[in-house]
Parts: structure tokens; sequence; C-alpha cells
């Protein structure tokens, strides 16, 4: 079994805010979703949500607001999960929450240092 | 209290007080001079009262008698008192001022520092669960051999290994430090839950000895709320777990030792005081910031002292499932986090995440897909319910199967 990186990005700007029925249910779905991976045996890290603003270091000494202002889509959190090959890793990332809000879901191998 | 009646009775709840302070005197290279002092106090208490009569106050006598027959011990082991005495070092004094302190304090100190000495990683968890029951509940190598379901030649040579470690290991029998406890703590109170679990998933007929496995686990895990330094959440809710569950001990087994369903259970039979305690500990475990899967198992339990199927009970049961296999997954959690999931969300999800669990070896796996198909697709129900069958040899399993079935087979 190999690791795989699950990047999850959408675009934030453009989600409506949601009641906290509708907060809830969402967690639910999160909740769901990682506690069946998790039940597969193939959850290696829950991850982490990711802070919606950051700053972006480039050459020249220059730090600017980001992530990127040229697209609105952003990275939302990321978790690890093991399968053996990277398709199975991407059927693992087909249940996820974020698809249900126009998001996606990266999923790359881990190569080990 | 008869006479007959005594003796056993001060055997089973003294001998293993007085010989934790002695184990902890001699240390773990002289166990067996701690275990003959004691055999001797018992057989000269048993003697003596059955021509003079019981004394007033027969525990104080048999500590006394202890005491004594140590510090003879002692004394007229001229080898022992020059060679090895200076190995007493725990207490650090001459044999000559040993005092033989057998308070309940130092009891249960020198019973603390023995769980610690006896669940000690050097050895695997088998033997450690087998050196718990000897040496801390006085089991003989038989009653483990029964509690295991192997013969005693198998047992005598799982604990003769398992001293053996401990004394190449020179595990010493003292009070832990605190980084120590904070290490070890873990593997102690895994031990201790599969010692509680050998007696209440065991199918083993004898019900008195799985109920005795229990109340030894529960004992010991006990003795670590009561000690400050080993007082921790986890501990707790380990206890809580253990209340939980011991509070259906009756109501999940029938006269002949085989298992009643959850579902099929008298809850008159549920023990309320142990549900109420489990609720104490529970309670006292939600103090400070730890969540150990004892935790997440305790409110699992807790929620299942609730006999009646609501929406929160089985969200909630759902929810500590998805923490639970997070923190460690087992195949039996994720089983039964499918079951929650059918409960809480419906068959059509449960079923869907069913078979991404791919369990294939498990009769359990296909008892589940069994009933998750149950009304939906009885011609599958009945395959999966026949696979479960074929894969287990348990006899209880069996019936409990059986029964099952024949809600899907077609009149």
């Amino acid at each position: 079994m190999k690791d795989f990186l699950l990047v999850f990005r959408t675009d934030y700007s453009n989600t409506p805010n949601a009641s906290p029925d509708e907060m809830q249910a969402m967690t639910k779905r999160w909740m769901d979703w990682m506690g069946g991976i998790a039940a597969q045996n193939k959850l290696t890290d829950r991850g982490n949500r990711l802070a919606l603003s950051g700053k972006v270091a480039r050459p020249g000494n220059i730090i600017t607001d980001g992530p990127y202002s040229e697209i609105k889509e952003s990275i939302g959190g990321y978790s690890i999960v093991k399968a053996n090959s990277l398709d199975e890793a991407a059927e693992l990332a087909k249940g996820c929450p974020i698809l249900t809000i126009g998001g996606n879901v990266e999923v790359r191998e881990i190569n080990e240092m | 209290m008869k006479q007959t009646e005594l003796i056993p009775h001060l055997f089973r709840t003294e001998y293993r007080k007085i010989v934790a302070v002695l184990y902890k005197l001699f240390g773990i290279e002289h166990i067996e001079i701690a275990e003959d002092i004691v055999s001797d106090t018992f057989l000269l208490a048993s003697e003596l009262w059955g021509l003079k009569g019981v004394p007033e106050n027969p525990t104080a006598r048999l500590y006394t008698v202890a005491k004594n027959k140590t510090k003879d011990y002692l004394k007229h082991h001229s080898i022992f008192t020059q060679k090895i005495s200076k190995e007493i070092k725990y207490s650090g004094t001459t044999f000559h001022e040993i005092e033989i302190d057998l308070s309940t304090k130092n009891i249960n100190d020198s019973q603390l520092a023995m769980i610690f000495a006896v669940c000690h990683p050097c050895n695997p968890a088998e033997a450690q669960i087998g050196l718990a029951l000897n040496l801390l509940c006085s089991f003989s190598v038989v009653e483990i051999a029964n509690a295991f379901f192997t013969n005693k030649e198998v047992i005598y040579k799982r604990l003769q290994r398992g001293k053996e470690k401990l004394r190449t290991e020179k595990i010493k029998i003292e009070q832990p430090g605190l980084s120590e406890i904070n290490e070890r703590l873990p593997v102690v109170l895994l031990t201790l839950y599969l010692l509680f679990n050998e007696g209440y998933y065991s199918s083993n007929q004898d019900i008195s000895l799985r109920k005795d496995l229990c109340l030894e686990a529960m004992r010991l895990t006990y003795l670590l709320i009561e000690n400050d330094y080993t007082n921790k959440p986890a501990v707790n809710a380990l206890f809580s777990l253990m209340c939980f569950h011991s509070s259906r001990f009756e109501a999940r087994i029938n006269e002949d030792g085989g298992t009643i369903l959850y579902e099929d259970q008298d809850t008159n039979l549920w023990d309320k005081e142990l549900i109420e305690k489990g609720e104490y500990y529970l309670n006292l475990a939600s103090k400070g910031d730890e969540l150990s899967k004892y935790h997440l198992e305790a409110a699992i339990a807790y929620w299942h002292t609730h006999k009646e199927d609501t929406e929160q009970k089985w969200e909630n049961i759902l929810q500590l499932y998805n923490q639970l296999l997070q923190i460690e997954y087992s195949p039996i959690a994720a089983l039964n986090r499918t079951f929650a999931l059918a409960k809480a969300n419906g068959k059509k999800d449960a079923i869907a995440e069913a078979e991404k669990l791919n369990l294939i070896d498990n009769h359990l796996y296909y008892a589940l897909l069994g009933n998750l198909y149950t009304d939906i697709d009885n011609a599958k129900a009945l395959q999966h319910y026949q696979k479960a069958l074929s894969l287990t040899s348990s006899n209880s399993e069996k019936v409990t199967i059986g029964r099952n079935m024949e809600k899907v087979i077609p009149r």
C-alpha cells in the first residue's frame, strides 16, 4: 500500500452562506466519508483544514497576499489515504463532500524522500 | 460464615494482597519464595483454626502469621540473608529492620507496582494476561488454561517463560515514576482491557469463570483509579466501559452459556447500578483533553444502555465509530460502524459501504450483509447468511445466524 495526498479545492468566495443546519449536515457528510475510508483501513491521516487567507513568498523578496489572485479556487484542506494504486485512491476520493459544492479533489501519490 | 467456607473465602480475598506485598519485598527474582510463604501461612491457619477454632479477627491473624513466617524465613536462610537480602534494595534496610507492612495502603501500592511489572511490554499480550491472572488474581494454572481454552502445559510454559523474561529483563516491582506511568499506562490498560474481553466475549460455557475474569479486570482497573498518579482520564474511561458492559452480563447469557443478542435482551436484567457507575466514571473521564479509544468505546456502550432506537442514539453511535476507526482500525469496529450507518443513514448507504469493506474471511461480515439485504433482496441475504455459516465453527454463532436466516427463507 502506498500513501496518497488528497487535496480539497473549491471556490470558497462563491459558496453561499450556509445555515447552521446545513453546516451541521455538511460536517456529518465529512465525518461519514472519513469514517468510511477509515472503516476500509485506508486512512493514514485525516489531515487538516486550511485557513482561507494566506500569503505567498515570491522571488525577489516579495510577499503577496495569496494564494493566487488569478484563480478563484483555493485549497481548503487535505487528507492522506493509503491505496494500492492511483486509481484506487481516486476511487476513495469519489465520495468526498467537497464535490457536492462544486469543488474537486486532487489525488497525488506521495513519494517518500 | 461457616469455618469450612472461611478459609477458601480468605484465600480468595487475602492471598493476593499478602503475596503482592511479599513480591514487592523480595523482588521478581524470588516470587516463588513469596508464594511459598503465603501458602504456608494459609496451611498453618487452617490446621490451627481447625483444632482451636477461628480467632476473633481472622484476617489480622493471617497477617500476623504471614509477617512472622516472613521474618522466620529471613532469619533461617542464612544464604538468603547474606547474599540475597542485599538485593532487597527496594526497602533499603537490612533484614533486621524489615517491617512487613500489611496496611491497606501498602497492599494497594504493592498491587499497583505488580500491575506495572506484570504488564511490561517485554512480554507478549497473552503472557501479560496470564501473568496478571496468576500473580495478581491468584488464578491457578488450571483455571487460566480453562479461561484460554487450552491445556495446563501450555499455560504453565507461558507463565514460566513470562516470569523468566521479567527476571532477565530485571523488571523491578516498584511504584512507577510519573514519566514511566505516562509511557507504560497504555500497555497496562490494553492488558486489562483484553483481560476483561477474555471474560466478556469468550464462548466458554463456564459462566462463573467468565464473570470472575471481568471482575478481576475491574478490580485491577479500580486500583489504578484509587492511586492519584494513575488516576488518568483513560483509566476512568476504561472502567466506565467495563461498568457499562458488565451491566448487561446477566442479560446477554442464557442458561447454556450462549449469547443472547442485544435486541432480544430483557432490559429488566440490566444492572442499573452498574450503568450509573459507568455514567459517573465516564463523566470523570471527560475531564482533561485526552480522547482515548476507551472514551469512544465507553460512549458507544453508554448509548447502548438506551434500548429504544432513536435517531439521536444511532447518529451518535455512528459518529463515535467514525472517530474510533480513525484512532484505531479493527474489523469488528468497521462492521459495527456499518451497522450503525444502516440505522442512521439507511440500508442503501450501508450496503454500498459494506461492499467496500471486503472482509471476505470474516463470518460476521457476511452476517452483516445478510442483515442489510434482509427485506431488500432476500435471495441475496440468504446467500450471505449461508456464506457466514460456512465460515464459522462456533455453535452459538451458527444458532444466531440460523435464526436470522429464517426471516429470509421463502415460504
